[in-house]
């Protein structure tokens, strides 16, 4: 595991022209990790057929929602893989 | 009225199981008996008791917070885990404080073998875009209206986990036993657009 709880991480501003779980509401922005879930496959290498995926840390990371809006008082957390992020 | 073997999402999912087929990829039988699987005593009703256990059991409560998947299967519930195709589940617990909500803005992800098959709105474009940015507004609209001091809290399904929301055990419920408790807890309640 590379980023413990409570570490801040952001979402690499990546665009890729394949499948990927990461919502494009979230790139580029930074939150905090709250869990580290397991290790799974990445869909992005297992959508395309790559044999075999990447197994990577997922990770539960919570965003404000000023942060991914511009206003709103609630947080939004998302799984995220971890070749999707960066610590800051 | 349209059947719905007529709307074009189920022509193109009924030509893309025939490319499968016909690749070799898989056969109607076992779509069939994966889908079965997947609907086979799916409800609402598998949630509602172990939110009911936990409202009776605190023991049994901090193990549905740590480790769903172990909290289901001491109830009698089958979940595999991620690498047997099933899925990790994580439940959120509701407070004076947190209000949950879950989304999946990707597809419309949620743990169908305890909540049921999932309602459409879950599914539809409006909740999935605006519960991550006005989950009080979306609240809302299903009657919910919080305090300011409890802050609400969105969880996007984008991984192999599963949310389900334990909510807040009403006010007056104390001589109540787990059954009857089960019974007040509804499937939007698991979601989190009903306080219970």
């Amino acid at each position: 595991m590379t980023y413990a709880p409570g570490t801040r991480v952001r979402v690499r501003a990546f665009d890729p022209n394949h499948h990927t779980r990461m919502p494009r509401y979230v790139r580029g922005q930074a939150g905090e990790v709250v869990a580290a879930l397991g290790r799974w496959p990445l869909p992005d290498d297992s959508a395309r057929g790559i044999t075999p995926p990447r197994v990577q840390t997922c990770y539960a990371v919570r965003f404000s929602a000023t942060d991914l809006w511009g206003s709103g008082d609630h947080t939004v957390t998302v799984d995220l893989w971890e070749s999707y992020l960066d610590r800051t | 009225m349209t059947e719905h073997d007529d709307l074009p999402a189920a022509a193109r999912t009924r030509r893309l199981e025939e490319r499968l087929i016909a690749a070799g990829l898989t056969s109607d039988d076992e779509i069939d008996d994966f889908l079965t699987r997947l609907y086979a005593n799916a409800s609402p009703v598998n949630g509602a008791q172990l939110v009911a256990r936990a409202w009776t059991n605190p023991a049994f409560r901090e193990l549905l917070l740590a480790d769903g998947n172990a909290a289901a299967a001491v109830s009698g519930f089958s979940v595999p885990p991620p690498r047997k195709h099933g899925y990790q589940l994580r439940v959120v617990a509701n407070t004076d404080r947190v209000h949950n909500v879950i989304v999946c803005t990707l597809c419309s992800c949620y743990p169908v073998s305890l909540l049921g098959p999932s309602p459409g709105w879950y599914k539809s474009f409006a909740y999935r875009s605006q519960t991550v940015r006005e989950p009080r507004a979306v609240l809302a609209e299903f009657g919910v209206t919080l305090p300011d001091t409890v802050q609400i809290s969105v969880w996007d399904s984008t991984s192999e986990a599963r949310y389900m929301v334990l909510p807040a055990r009403p006010a007056g419920t104390d001589g109540l036993d787990a059954e009857q408790l089960a019974a007040l807890v509804t499937r939007n309640g698991l979601i989190g657009t009903a306080l219970v």
